[in-house]
């Protein structure tokens, strides 16, 4: 970790090569976070960008360790935020493979209704802010207008709109909402007929495009050697959509396509992720009319403890794999729980796409790695 | 042909940006499609979901009588420390010992609203109240007791 006295001796030794050291952050608005980046510079090319993290570390992993396997659930929706249903539903996952404990069918579809929804309402959220990073403030305004509907419809069925923590092991926490159906039908409607405006405001935009365009290009190989997931490894090409790989739930019996992308720049990342949005809208019409009737949370002991062992599940968030693995010593808490964020190796992956271009399509490459601070900095 | 290619640059560029704008112009042209909410002066009209999780609260009937039984489920199911339960023994007129809840102490700066606490308690006694308005000047006004003075436990509630 820098401190302000290295920083300031950094700089006058650059200085002789004409080289300047920039702190973008911690509290910079355009990294949606605190994340610190000290860039090197040389005129206005990048030469070098390190990341510095650790300012919202609040040591979930550790914390995990002293929860039981009820309460530690609810901690990993302060990590990815957006996707906090995606990751409460991993942590459950392992606990009901661990225990080998029965899933009612009407819970799954739940989960994934609500998986897709919280995954387009993360995408919106992406949408907007990568927008007004580039400078376009509008569409802002126009993505939070369908995300207010997801938002809403968390509220009533989850009671809360951002960390829903509606997952328990076994099932869900209380039944849906009766409303629920009705509102995501009208979700639906009201997302198909204003998802052009996006193309208009954004997609078709000459300076969007030319900003994003060839700006940011990370080869597949590269994806996978740094080890990036979702939309970004996927807009280089690379199949790494854990829904159509490892299904969990009720992924294989749905019908939807896994977006690909080969242009691996950053106007193919954000392509991928409007993509992406339709294809969860497919899913999501595809079970909201067969929800079965039944159980909506299996039955569990009253004590839940996982067996001697090491466990690992794996869903697929709005950012990428989303990895829980635990060791159990056979108590009613973890020994050890470790947590794979999509964030912290995307993340990784800014130094490698943006030496050589410059400050200004630092935004561009950055924004569509859709980086969530928390996620990276457990 | 590089004055060819500049008047096409320029001519999908002001179209590009034209219907964009035409988007913009749309809705300010159409105020009632315009869904922003004017808080805090609707908080008259304000619907917030039944199921809202805002704060813990102990619902007491017309005769100030709960249904807490004090056997501290929810403090157990708390991940936060966020609700201590004081219990003292009642004699009843017969003669017999009852446990019976003296406070519960309910921290709401510790409290994430996860909901655990309800799901755990076995006679229903609290319950999650959307009021989400909960900001005070001093720190210990959050700190609350959720049984009402006076308050005893329902007949018939083991």
């Amino acid at each position: 970790m820098y401190n302000q006295t290295e920083i300031i001796k950094d700089t006058s030794e650059l200085g002789a090569d004409g080289e300047l050291v920039i702190n973008m952050g911690p509290q910079h608005p355009a990294t949606h976070g605190v994340l610190h980046l000290v860039v090197t510079l040389n005129g206005e090319t990048i030469k070098k960008i390190e990341p510095h993290l650790g300012y919202i570390h609040r040591s979930i992993e550790k914390m995990c360790e002293s929860l039981t396997y009820r309460q530690f659930i609810y901690v990993t929706s302060r990590m990815d935020y957006l996707s906090s249903h995606i990751n409460n539903l991993g942590c459950a996952l392992l606990v009901e493979k661990g225990m080998q404990i029965e899933v009612p069918d009407r819970a799954k579809y739940v989960r994934v209704i609500l998986s897709e929804l919280t995954r387009i309402a993360s995408h919106e959220l992406w949408l907007g802010a990568m927008a007004m990073d580039l400078g376009a403030f509008t569409p802002f305004f126009y993505a939070f207008r369908e995300r207010e509907m997801i938002t809403d419809i968390m509220e009533d069925t989850c009671g809360a709109r951002l960390t829903m923590n509606y997952i328990v092991p076994g099932g869900l926490m209380y039944d849906l909402h009766p409303d629920f159906q009705k509102k995501v039908k009208a979700f639906i409607t009201q997302f198909k007929s204003k998802v052009t405006e996006y193309e208009d405001l954004v997609t078709n935009n000459v300076i969007f495009q030319s900003r994003t365009k060839g700006v940011g290009i990370l080869s597949a190989e590269d994806a996978i050697s740094y080890g990036c997931t979702g939309p970004v490894a996927r807009a280089s090409g690379v199949s790494c959509d854990i829904r159509k790989i490892y299904p969990y739930e009720v992924y294989d019996k749905v019908q939807f396509d896994e977006v690909l992308e080969t242009a691996g720049d950053s106007f193919a990342r954000y392509m991928v992720r409007v993509k992406e949005m339709n294809q969860s809208i497919r899913i999501i019409e595809q079970l909201i009319d067969n929800i079965p009737e039944g159980d909506f949370v299996g039955k569990t002991k009253n004590v839940l403890k996982l067996p001697k062992g090491e466990f690992y599940t794996r869903v697929e968030t709005a950012r990428g794999e989303f990895g829980v693995y635990v060791v159990s010593e056979g108590g009613t808490t973890p020994h050890r729980i470790k947590f794979r964020s999509p964030g912290f190796s995307n993340l990784s992956v800014l130094n490698h796409i943006s030496v050589g271009s410059k400050i200004g399509d630092l935004m561009a490459s950055m924004g569509t790695l859709d980086l969530v601070i928390p996620d990276i900095d457990r | 042909m590089f004055l060819k290619e500049y008047i096409t640059d320029v001519v999908t560029g002001v179209t590009s940006l034209l219907k964009g704008m035409r988007k913009t112009g749309y809705y300010f042209t159409h105020p009632k499609e315009i869904i922003t909410e004017q808080y805090p002066d609707n908080r008259a009209t304000l619907l917030m979901s039944d199921r809202f999780k805002g704060e813990v609260v102990m619902p007491h009937d017309a005769n100030n009588e709960h249904t807490c039984t004090g056997c501290t489920a929810c403090e157990l199911a708390c991940p936060n420390g966020t609700i201590k339960v004081v219990t003292k023994f009642e004699t009843s007129p017969e003669g017999k010992k009852k446990k019976a809840i003296d406070a519960l102490v309910y921290r709401l700066e510790l409290c994430t609203m996860c909901n655990l606490c309800i799901v755990a308690c076995p006679s229903d006694a609290i319950k999650m109240a959307p009021n989400f308005e909960h900001s005070v000047f001093d720190r210990t006004k959050l700190t609350k007791v959720l049984n009402q003075p006076g308050s005893k436990i329902r007949e018939g509630i083991e």
